[in-house]
């Protein structure tokens, strides 16, 4: 069965002021399935990831040319609702960054952003929520209590929590187990696993075993190019680029 | 141990010397408002003093003292400065902080600070020759002077503090907290009101608690505007501040007199007012710290 595609990049420059940070990016990206970025430092796969829900649109001297788009729509066609896109595309960061609020109201603040304040439903979509971001159980006594009380790995949940809450069809992951220890890291592996089968998970991160161990389609970012993308267990075991091989094996980065 | 060299010993002694200065004038402060303060509410009563509604200290025959008008409209005033002035404040400094492009804020800022720096009395001289007959003009009165003016004239004298620190604490917000609300597919303002400014409630409860201060603690400005006629306290009528209060009677009461203790006793009672709102306002700042 052929992949169907939910993002699709075709020719994308990204510019910060004068200078290039993506070259002609090209490349589609499936539904429900996990598809990591991997590259050293510098090399625009956070660029790339934060110019699919516009996180990019904040830097003023950020600009976009070539065709992103999202269902077959342009995702930076004028006119395009970008806190519906947002809502559709949710993000989780690198650090993890529970608003100083209780666990409730961080999961809640979503869906009561967007209008729902109906108690009984948002009781229903927090608990929806952190049992989905496989933390319920080590929180469901302490909702009322601060977000910030919580371990690192905890956070980092009820962020992934938070932005589940607002039912995105895609998550973007930006480094998101980077600031975690191994326990924590393996935990949130393990539910990117789960996630997979409900959204489309895009994750950028600098640890190549960590693409290897959950991600079914890799793309490999140099200087602002795309090297390779293709199904992750073909580009660690038999990588077509020289670059690639390089970077995998551990010559530079 | 080595020894300290006697530079170091005298340095420090000279340092601990002018941090007891400053502490000594609060205490030399307090202990002389409360001796002086203290013998007029025993003579007049703590009850009648606190909640007399007649101040006629000049009556030969019959003067009363009591405060209760004075006390009302030092708080009803300051209320309503920041009912007014907080608002006006917060917006601006979201604005300033989070909305305005930057070279507008760098115009921006020192022009708030400016007003800082304005003397009081020509806050007062500007309210007098322009806010007064302006009011009455509008309202119809027979006179200008009024609460409302003296609130209006407050809600501008606290303008810079609410601002300048409200600002501060929104800039202090973490920007991972407002990309985390953006991503989410909050707009902007939505951000602002539902996440920045509760990260800086602490700090802008201390610039409320500042306003309130101040507001409490003007007399210059609101002497001129207020009317001063000790009034229980009316939006639209003519008005005495605890502050005014003193400042207008303490020129031509004797030494000695019943009238003069009777000042020094609102001076105690000021005071008490001030030290209970900086109590308020270290709480709240502690509370906001631990959440």
């Amino acid at each position: 069965m052929p992949d169907k595609t939910i993002l699709s990049a075709k020719d994308l420059d990204f510019f910060y002021g004068p200078a290039q940070a993506l070259r002609h990016i090209t490349a589609n990206i499936p539904a429900n399935q996990v598809t990591a970025f991997i590259g050293p430092s510098g090399c625009g796969k956070s660029t790339f990831l934060r110019t699919i829900n516009r996180m990019n649109d904040l830097i003023p001297i950020a600009r976009v040319t070539g065709s992103l788009t999202f269902h077959g729509r342009d995702i930076y066609a004028p006119g395009v609702d970008v806190t519906a896109l947002r809502r559709q595309i949710g993000m989780v960061f690198q650090k993890p960054n529970p608003f100083p609020m209780s666990v409730y109201d961080n999961v809640a603040y979503g869906p009561r952003t967007h209008g729902t304040c109906d108690r009984a439903k948002l009781d229903a979509i927090v608990e929806d929520s952190l049992r989905a971001a496989a933390i319920w159980d080590e929180v469901k006594d302490r909702l009322k209590k601060s977000a910030l009380s919580l371990s690192g790995g905890q956070q980092q949940r009820v962020c992934i929590a938070r932005a589940l809450a607002v039912r995105p069809e895609v998550l973007l992951m930006d480094e998101a187990t980077s600031a975690l220890d191994p326990i924590s890291t393996a935990k949130i592996e393990d539910l990117i696993l789960e996630l997979r089968e409900r959204f489309t998970i895009i994750m950028v991160t600098h640890n190549m075993q960590q693409a290897a161990r959950i991600s079914d389609k890799t793309a490999f970012f140099l200087m602002g190019e795309l090297i390779e993308y293709t199904a992750t267990e073909r580009l660690f075991s038999m990588p077509r680029d020289k670059r690639t091989e390089d970077y995998i094996t551990g010559r530079f980065g | 141990m080595t020894k300290r060299k006697p530079a170091e010993v005298s340095m420090q002694i000279l340092f601990l010397l002018c941090g007891l200065v400053a502490v000594a004038f609060v205490l030399l402060i307090t202990a002389y408002l409360i001796a002086a303060g203290l013998p007029a509410i025993r003579q007049v009563g703590l009850a009648s003093f606190l909640f007399g509604r007649t101040w006629d200290s000049t009556n030969e025959t019959d003067p009363r003292f009591g405060i209760l008008p004075l006390i009302l409209t030092s708080v009803y005033g300051a209320a309503g400065a920041i009912v007014v002035g907080v608002p006006i404040g917060l917006l601006t400094a979201i604005f300033l902080a989070k909305a305005a492009p930057p070279r507008l804020a760098g115009l921006l800022r020192p022009a708030v600070s400016l007003l800082a720096g304005i003397p009081s009395v020509v806050y007062g001289l500007v309210g007098m020759c322009v806010l007064v007959p302006a009011l009455r003009a509008w309202l119809n009165l027979p006179a200008g002077d009024s609460l409302l003016a003296a609130i209006l004239v407050l809600a501008v004298m606290i303008l810079p503090s609410v601002i300048d620190l409200s600002a501060a604490a929104l800039e202090a917000v973490p920007k991972e907290y407002e990309e985390a609300s953006l991503a989410l597919g909050a707009t902007e303002p939505e951000t602002w009101f539902r996440v920045s400014v509760p990260a800086a409630k602490s700090g802008i409860a201390a610039a409320v608690a500042l306003g309130i201060g101040r507001a409490i603690g003007e007399a210059m400005a609101i002497l001129m505007v207020a009317g001063n006629v000790a009034n229980m306290p009316s939006l639209l009528r003519s008005v005495r501040f605890l502050t005014t209060g003193i400042a207008i009677e303490m020129n031509y009461a004797a030494p000695g007199s019943l009238q003069r203790q009777a000042l020094f006793s609102i001076g105690l009672v000021l005071f008490l007012f001030i030290m209970l709102i900086n109590i308020l306002l270290s709480l709240t700042v502690k509370r906001g710290k631990e959440v």
